[in-house]
C-alpha cells in the first residue's frame, strides 16, 4: 500500500502488570480499528512498563506465548508494534519489540544499544540484541528500533542502507533536564535526531514515546511522526495520554530521493574500508597499551 | 516584596514545571489507591509550595494541611500556615505538640536546643502518620534539593515521607515556582528557618546563602564539576570544600538503612524492585 494510516498509541503500561497491560492494549486495538488504522505502535515495554529491575524474567514472554495472541489475531486488520520482553529459549531477556501482520510475528527486533548509565540499568537485567535487520511488510520496507538503538547512528544507518523507507522508533524516553524553555533537554534532543535521521536517510521516522510515572520519573510522551522531508506530519502532546494517527503517502520517499539522492550517493566501500581499518588501528593501539581487544 | 532570585542556571520552566509535579503527584498517590494527601505546614515556603502543588493535583477537598506548633514556635509560623491553608481552601487542623514534647523533657531538662528541635520534628512526623492512617492520607514531603543534599533536615523527622513532590528543586527554584503559583509573597520573602528555637535561622546555621550554595550545588551535582573547574567558576574554595563534607557526611540521611548481608538475596542490595510494582 502506498497511502496508509499510522496511529500511535501514546499510552502509560502499569509497572509489572502484564494482564492490566494486556487489557488495555486489547481497548487500545479496538479503538484504532475504528479509526481505520493500518499500523498502529505502541511505545517501547509497553506490556511490562519500563523501571522493572528484578522483574524482568516475571514478565517476560516468549514469542510462542498464547497471551501474544490477542496481536496475532488483531493483526489480520492492522499490522501492530508492540514493546515486550522477550525470552529466548536459552532463558536470556531481551528487550524487544515485535510486529505483527496478517496473523503473524512477522518481525522481531532486540533492543541493540541497552543504556546503563545515569537513571538507567538496562544490561544489569537485558541482554544485547545482535543484529538489525530491515524487513518487508503490505505497508513497505521497514526497520524497528527501540529508543537508545537511535543515539547511535550506525542504526538508522543500516537501516537505511538495509532499504528501510520507514524506520519505527518505540521508546520509554524518561525527562530530565527541565529547561527555562518548555521542555526537557533529552526531549529537545530527541527531536533534532528524529529529524535528522528522517532528512538524511531520506525516510519516515515514527517515534512513539510513552508516558506515565513510575518511581517518580516521567514519560514525556511527545511522539512524532517525520517525513522524509524533515517536515513534522504528527506531534503528540508533551505527557498526556493520547491515540494519535495521520496517513503516510509512500511516494513522499520517492520524490524527496529524487530531490535528495543521498542514499544513491552513499559510498558503502569506502566506509566500509576505513572502518576496517580504523578497526585495525584500535586494535594494534591497544595491543601496544597491553590490552585485551574486545 | 521583590521578587526572589534565582540564578540564571537554576531558571526552569515553571508551567512544565508544575505539570510534571502536579502529574506525579496524581499518579504516585492515586495509583496505590489513596484518594488524598497530608502535609505538615510549617508557614515556610517549601510546606506552602508542596501543599499548593497538593491542592492542585487533588483538589483542595482532598488535601489535609497540618500545622503544629510547639510554644516557643513564631505566630508567625501559624498564621501563615493558616494563610495558606485559607487561600487554597484545603481542610486545615493545628494540633499543638507542646503537652508531648513537655512531658518528654521532664525527664531531661538539660537537653540542647539540637536535642529538642530534632524530637520535634520527630513528634510531627508522628502525628502526620497517625492522621495518614486516619484519613487515608499519603503523607507528602516538604523537603527540598539544597537541604537533602546538606543534610540539613531531620532524619525520620520532617525528612519523613511517602512522596516528595519538591526534592528535585533547590531552595531558590522552590521560592521561584511559589511565586508563579501565587503562594503569598509575605511567605516566600521572609528568612527561612527551622522555628525550632528562637532567632533560629537556616542561612544563619549553615554559614551561606541559599543564592551561593544553590549555585554551587548545580555545578558540583547536577553538572559534575570538579574542584578546580569550581574555583574557576569563582566559588571560594573553603566554601566548595565545606559543602562537599556536608553532602558527603550526610549521605546516610539520603539512603535506607544499611542492611547486613548474609543470605543470597539481601533486600535492596540482590532484590531489587521499583516502588510502583504493579501499578
Amino acid at each position: 500500500m502506498e497511502k496508509f494510516t499510522l496511529g500511535i498509541a501514546q499510552l502509560a503500561p502499569a509497572l509489572g502488570n502484564l494482564d492490566a497491560n494486556l487489557a488495555l492494549h486489547d481497548k487500545i486495538l479496538r479503538e484504532a480499528e475504528g479509526q481505520g488504522v493500518d499500523l498502529l505502535l505502541f511505545p517501547e515495554l509497553s506490556l511490562t512498563g519500563y523501571f522493572l529491575k528484578d522483574l524482568v524474567p516475571s514478565v517476560a514472554l516468549t514469542p510462542r506465548d498464547p497471551r501474544l495472541d490477542l496481536f496475532k489475531h488483531a493483526s489480520r486488520r492492522m499490522a501492530i508494534v508492540v514493546g515486550l520482553v522477550e525470552e529466548s529459549s536459552d532463558r536470556r531477556f531481551f528487550n524487544a519489540a515485535a510486529y505483527f501482520e496478517d496473523g503473524k510475528l512477522r518481525h522481531l527486533h532486540r533492543k541493540l544499544y541497552l543504556p546503563t548509565y545515569g537513571l538507567f540499568d538496562e544490561h544489569r537485567y537485558f541482554a544485547q540484541g545482535e543484529s538489525l535487520r530491515a524487513f518487508d511488510t503490505r505497508l513497505g520496507r521497514m526497520a524497528l528500533t527501540i529508543c537508545e538503538d537511535l543515539w547511535h547512528p550506525a542504526t538508522a544507518y543500516l537501516a537505511a542502507l538495509d532499504g528501510a523507507q520507514i524506520i519505527l522508533c518505540i521508546s520509554a524516553s524518561p525527562g530530565r533536564g527541565l529547561r527555562p524553555d518548555g521542555t526537557f533537554a533529552n526531549a529537545a534532543a530527541w527531536e533534532h535526531l528524529n529529524r535528522a535521521y528522517a532528512q538524511l536517510f531520506t525516510c519516515f521516522l515514527c517515534y512513539c514515546n510513552r508516558v506515565g510515572y513510575e518511581d517518580g520519573a516521567c514519560f514525556w510522551g511527545g511522539s512524532e511522526v517525520i517525513a522524509p522531508t524533515g517536515d513534522v506530519l504528527l506531534k503528540g502532546p508533551q505527557l498526556e495520554e493520547a491515540f494519535l494517527h495521520v496517513g503516510i503517502d509512500r511516494r513522499e520517499v520517492r520524490r524527496e530521493r529524487i530531490a535528495n539522492p543521498l542514499l544513491r550517493d552513499e559510498r558503502l566501500d569506502f566506509t566500509l574500508r576505513e572502518l576496517k581499518r580504523i578497526t585495525r588501528d584500535l586494535e594494534r593501539i591497544r595491543r601496544a597499551r597491553g590490552e585485551e581487544t574486545p | 516584596m521583590k521578587p526572589p532570585i534565582i540564578m540564571p542556571e537554576l531558571t526552569l520552566d515553571w508551567n512544565l514545571c508544575t505539570k510534571v509535579l502536579t502529574g506525579f503527584i496524581q499518579s504516585e498517590v492515586r495509583r496505590p489507591g489513596f484518594p488524598r494527601v497530608i502535609v505538615g505546614i510549617s508557614g515556610g515556603v517549601d510546606s506552602s509550595l508542596a501543599v499548593t502543588l497538593a491542592a492542585l493535583a487533588m483538589g483542595p477537598e482532598n488535601v489535609w494541611g497540618v500545622s503544629m506548633p510547639y510554644k516557643s514556635s513564631s505566630p508567625e509560623s501559624a498564621s501563615h500556615a493558616r494563610l495558606i491553608a485559607d487561600r487554597l481552601g484545603i481542610h486545615f487542623l493545628e494540633i499543638p505538640i507542646t503537652p508531648q514534647i513537655d512531658a518528654y523533657f521532664a525527664a531531661y531538662p538539660d537537653v540542647d536546643h539540637i536535642r529538642r528541635g530534632n524530637k520535634m520534628a520527630r513528634e510531627r512526623m508522628t502525628v502526620l502518620y497517625d492522621h495518614s492512617a486516619r484519613l487515608g492520607a499519603l503523607v507528602l514531603g516538604t523537603s527540598n534539593k539544597t537541604e537533602l543534599l546538606l543534610g540539613y533536615g531531620t532524619l525520620y523527622g520532617d525528612m519523613a515521607s511517602a512522596l516528595n513532590p519538591i526534592g528535585d528543586l533547590y531552595k531558590t527554584q522552590v521560592r521561584g515556582l511559589a511565586a508563579h503559583l501565587d503562594v503569598p509573597p509575605e511567605i516566600i520573602g521572609k528568612a527561612p528557618s527551622g522555628d525550632l528555637w528562637a532567632g533560629q535561622t537556616d542561612e544563619g546555621e549553615l554559614g551561606f546563602t541559599y543564592e551561593a550554595v544553590d549555585r554551587l550545588l548545580y555545578y558540583m551535582v547536577d553538572r559534575r564539576y570538579e574542584l578546580p573547574a569550581l574555583i574557576e567558576l569563582g566559588f571560594d574554595a573553603a566554601f566548595v570544600q565545606k559543602v562537599f563534607r556536608r553532602v558527603q557526611s550526610s549521605q546516610y540521611k539520603r539512603r535506607p538503612p544499611i542492611i547486613a548481608k548474609l543470605s543470597a538475596r539481601t533486600i535492596d542490595r540482590d532484590f531489587r524492585y521499583p516502588r510502583d510494582w504493579g501499578l
